[in-house]
């Protein structure tokens, strides 16, 4: 798909795969990886780096050089670092992109709208970064999340809010200590159908507190996913065995949601209603589910993962969607260390487990 | 901070009416006072009642042997042998660590060329055990008590035989003892060595699995065809031929043996098949022992066949109903399989997975011998011994030392030999033996003694809280971990209605209560109760067939419950140290064991 995907401004989710990270970012790459090996994921589409880079083009043929001003910048003035900063965002948030950009964008959100059978779809704009510097993005403030957006102009503006993130102190100060060309700059951002979740969470395919590959851990909670996330609830937690699908479960009382605000527009958080508060979030078909999912997603990418899920109650009945995986990067880099290897004779790993400090050892 | 302590044993309160019960224990199994410096724990797995004089013989004996084995034959690094106490009738065991690490790599050096041979050999090595062991079964069968009667045989005179009954008395008395102790050495031959295989794949499974249940590795291991079940197999095959025959009426819930005998004595040609077949299965399968083998009135089934018969009724039922009652062998096998082959998968490196294969493979070549060895030495030898103990005793009670046959067991081993020499001497001489009025007074006050020490509350711990507990055989026998040491000092904030131990077999059921000190009172088990005891061995395995759940104070993963309640599919929860104090017949509870908690619910 080549030059295709490397010159729209925006493309459908399950167009592009892992290889498209430089155009779609690592987060749209991975969604449309996962539509590919088959897995349920809300649907879709990316604006693209492409679709940034014309944006600032334009708005210095416009006589707002963005690049040029903050390459001029002085990482160690904080005061005018800020400032310039601040009027940059504010000029990306507020000028108007060019229209090609806005109008793929806006046909785009109309295509969508219609492949789920009505205007105004609620939706999900994420940023989704190339870099896979992970300081970097998370200065670049990556985590940007906007849920439950509704209309074109609404989710124009929340894609420029992603983009304008590219420009927030921090992460301007680390690509100028590290002299990061302004040029090599890109981002892209997720429009995702907004799953209307009765329960979220995420789950990692391995043990994520000691690195056990033979146990699926998730945590899940009443509402959307940002709950969990954001830390604002004490999720249920179930650990099940891989090998044997035995459940370890640790029920916790969840006294907060988030939902979508009664306006349609947003979310709110709220107490969760006291009957639900202790029950499980999620059901034991629901876990066997998940854990399947998770499997094969492990399976497609070859290595542990990250995942973030949502189950909603659709006319089918519950459905559980992923909306977002990744490797898992905390104990990959433990595994490295882990070493046994096959002895001359099977009982001389005996001799090596009770043999005691031996002189050879010191 | 103040040194954290166990009860010191100098510190233990006498125990009323129970004065004096040292002299029915050797003086070397007595708490010296420089032991309130190490640290002791009560073997409750194999001694969870008041041992009686005799049976003291059933610590000494393997300590012996099991120390003779690991520190001399086969000069493990790390240990030594184990030491043992007995204070107010129970057993207190410490294992003796080698420190010093110059010293640890002179054993290792022998360790490597001896416990080489046997892992090299070991089939063969197993395979001449088994020859070995029964030979020393066929030598205590063959014992006689002998008889002393007005004159020896003519053919002792003409035979030039040379000497007489009376000194055979001894010598038979005295081989029943050498053979014993034979057997023990033949015991633990090769228990360490199996057991040090299984823990070498415990911990690499641990490392690289660190929330995989205790029990998983053992259900990887598992045999199939394991001797300790084959006695629960036998009764099985029994209930299925009673039903063919058409003598399923006979076996009603609460039956007396004798009645049921008698009856199956008037059913003609059919009763007589099935008391034939009962006679066939009897020997060897009904030599278990109730227990574990580590006390003399532990009858077996042979002995006492109560037991056997109260499983039978629902056994009967059971086939009457049209249910298999066979080991689903293959389907244990396949799953067996299927979760070895799942993790292995899971390793990451062709490297892992070899050395896995190696572990695995080592494991499985060890395990019929941890798996069966039980039934020959605890439950078939162990059966006889005290059948010929008891049959000297009856030689004792008949010649009025004694005033009844089970009286000797109130006596040590070498009080035993002094009252036989009694008999001997009365026997030469033409008197009379002066026993009954030096021993009748000593076996009536121990009786009082023991009665009186069963009420103690013995102190799962002694002494010195130890820095480090990290010896695997101490782990793999009794599931005595830090863990467990820190339980036993109340370090955790459990309430009094939760009990921890060892997740021994996956699952979480609730369930009422029944609390069974001893293996006499199983009769009381009802259809779906927990099971809450001290300790269970392979005759209580009718009872895992009813219950829903199993719960015991002491044991591993290793344990006779924990194998039994894997395969049944129940959960189980071993190793508490306290659960038959805590929990009373009758409270609901759950047993959690994924986790190895019993909480008690009200």
């Amino acid at each position: 798909m080549g030059t295709l995907v490397a010159t729209r401004s925006v493309l459908h989710l399950r167009d592009v795969g892992l290889d498209d990270v430089p155009t779609v970012g690592g987060k749209g790459a991975g969604l449309g990886e996962l539509l590919r090996a088959g897995i349920r994921v809300p649907t879709g589409v990316v604006v693209t780096t492409a679709a940034f880079r014309r944006t600032v083009e334009h708005l210095t043929s416009a006589g707002l050089p963005i690049p040029a001003r903050v390459a001029a910048l002085d990482p160690a003035d904080a005061e005018e670092l800020a400032a310039a900063t601040a009027e940059i965002r504010a000029v990306l948030e507020s000028a108007p992109p060019p229209d090609e950009v806005a109008e793929a964008l806006t046909a785009a959100y109309a295509a969508l709208c219609e492949e789920c059978g009505g205007p105004d779809l609620p939706v999900a704009v994420r940023s989704s970064a190339t870099s896979e510097d992970s300081a970097e993005a998370s200065f670049a403030g990556l985590q940007d999340t906007y849920l439950w957006v509704r209309g074109a102009d609404s989710v124009l503006a929340h894609v420029r809010r992603c983009w304008a993130s590219l420009y927030s102190v921090e992460s301007v100060t680390y690509r100028l200590r590290r002299g990061i060309p302004e040029t090599d700059l890109g981002m892209a951002v997720v429009v995702q159908r907004m799953v209307d979740a009765r329960s979220s969470g995420v789950l990692f395919t391995r043990s994520p507190r000691t690195g056990d590959k033979s146990v699926v851990a998730i945590d899940a909670s009443w509402g959307l996913g940002s709950a969990v996330v954001g830390g604002d609830v004490t999720p249920d937690s179930f650990v099940v065995s891989k090998v044997t699908g035995e459940i370890r479960r640790t029920v916790a009382s969840k006294t907060r949601w988030h939902r979508p605000d009664p306006s349609g527009y947003g979310v709110v958080e709220t107490d969760v209603p006291a009957e639900l508060q202790d029950r499980p979030s999620i059901s034991d078909a629901e876990i066997a589910e998940l854990v399947a999912i998770a499997r094969r997603v492990e399976a497609h990418h070859g290595c542990p993962q990250d995942v973030e899920w949502a189950v909603a109650e659709t006319a089918a009945g519950a459905e559980v969607f992923l909306l977002q995986s990744r490797p898992e990067t905390v104990w990959a880099e433990k595994d490295r260390a882990r070493t046994a290897a096959p002895a001359a004779r099977p009982f001389d790993h005996v001799f090596h487990v009770l043999g005691g400090k031996r002189p050879s050892e010191g | 901070m103040p040194e954290r302590s166990f009860p010191l044993p100098s510190e233990i309160e006498a125990v009323p009416g129970a004065e004096g019960w040292e002299a029915m224990y050797p003086y070397f199994s007595r708490f010296q006072p420089e032991d309130d410096q190490r640290f002791w724990f009560y073997n409750s797995m194999h001694f969870p009642e008041v041992v009686p004089a005799f049976d003291g013989i059933t610590s000494e004996v393997p300590y012996t042997a099991i120390g003779a084995n690991t520190a001399r034959l086969f000069s493990f690094p790390t240990t030594m042998g184990i030491e043992y106490r007995i204070l107010n009738g129970r057993v207190y065991i410490t294992a003796n660590p080698v420190l010093d690490e110059a010293e640890q790599g002179r054993r290792f050096v022998h360790f490597q060329e001896r416990a080489g041979h046997y892992y090299a050999n070991w089939d063969r090595i197993y395979g001449e055990w088994q020859q070995r062991i029964e030979a020393l079964i066929a030598e205590i069968e063959a014992v006689e008590v002998p008889v002393l009667g007005e004159l020896d045989p003519l053919e002792v005179v003409t035979g030039g035989r040379g000497f007489a009954s009376n000194h055979q008395v001894r010598e038979n008395f005295h081989r029943c003892i050498d053979l014993y102790s034979k057997m023990w050495h033949h015991h633990t031959e090769l228990l360490m060595l199996g057991y040090g295989a299984y823990v070498v794949f415990f911990e690499f499974c641990k490392q690289a699995f660190p929330e995989m249940g205790d029990q998983m590795v053992a259900r990887m291991v598992a045999g199939m065809d394991v001797t300790m079940y084959r006695p629960d197999d036998e009764l099985k095959q029994l209930a299925a031929l009673a039903v063919e025959l058409d003598l399923a009426d006979l076996f009603v819930e609460g039956a007396e043996p004798a009645k049921v005998l008698a009856a199956l004595g008037e059913r003609g040609d059919t009763g007589a098949r099935w008391l034939a077949a009962l006679e066939a299965a009897k020997d060897p399968w009904f030599n278990v022992s109730v227990g574990d083998g580590f006390y003399h009135h532990h009858l077996s089934w042979a002995d006492d066949l109560t037991v056997p018969f109260a499983a039978l009724p629902r056994y009967v039922e059971q086939v009457a109903a049209g249910e298999d009652l066979t080991r689903p062998t293959e389907r244990l096998a396949e799953e067996r399989d299927r979760i070895a082959a799942e993790y292995r998968a899971l390793l990451d490196s062709e490297d892992e997975k070899a050395a896995f294969d190696q572990m695995l493979g080592l494991c499985r070549q060890v395990f019929p011998y941890i798996e069966s060895h039980k039934f020959y030495c605890e439950h078939w030898f162990t059966t006889r011994f005290f059948q010929k103990i008891r049959a000297f005793g009856t030689l004792l009670a008949e010649r009025g030392v004694l005033l009844a046959a089970d009286d000797v067991f109130h006596l040590r081993h070498v009080e035993v030999e002094d009252a036989l020499a009694d008999v001997m001497l009365a026997w030469a001489s033409g008197g009379t033996e002066l026993g009954a009025r030096h021993w009748q007074p000593i076996v009536a006050e121990r009786k009082r003694i023991v009665e009186a020490l069963s009420g103690w509350s013995a102190p799962p711990a002694l002494g010195a809280v130890p820095e480090a507990l990290n010896d695997p055989a101490v782990k793999m026998l009794w599931g005595i971990t830090q863990e467990t040491v820190e339980t036993w000092l109340g370090g955790t904030d459990d309430d009094e209605s939760t009990v921890r131990g060892y997740a021994a077999s996956p699952g979480v059921v609730e369930g009422f209560a029944r609390v069974l000190l001893n293996v006499n009172d199983i009769g009381q088990i009802r259809e779906g109760e927990v099971l809450v005891c001290p300790v269970t061995a392979p005759s209580w395995g009718p009872v895992f067939g009813k219950i829903a759940a199993a719960v015991s104070d002491i044991g591993g993963t290793m344990s006779h419950a924990a194998i039994v309640a894997r395969e049944y599919g129940m959960p189980a929860v071993v190793g508490t140290g306290m659960a038959t104090a805590r929990i009373r017949t009758g409270d609901r509870v759950r047993v959690d064991g994924d986790r190895g908690v019993v909480t008690v619910l009200g």
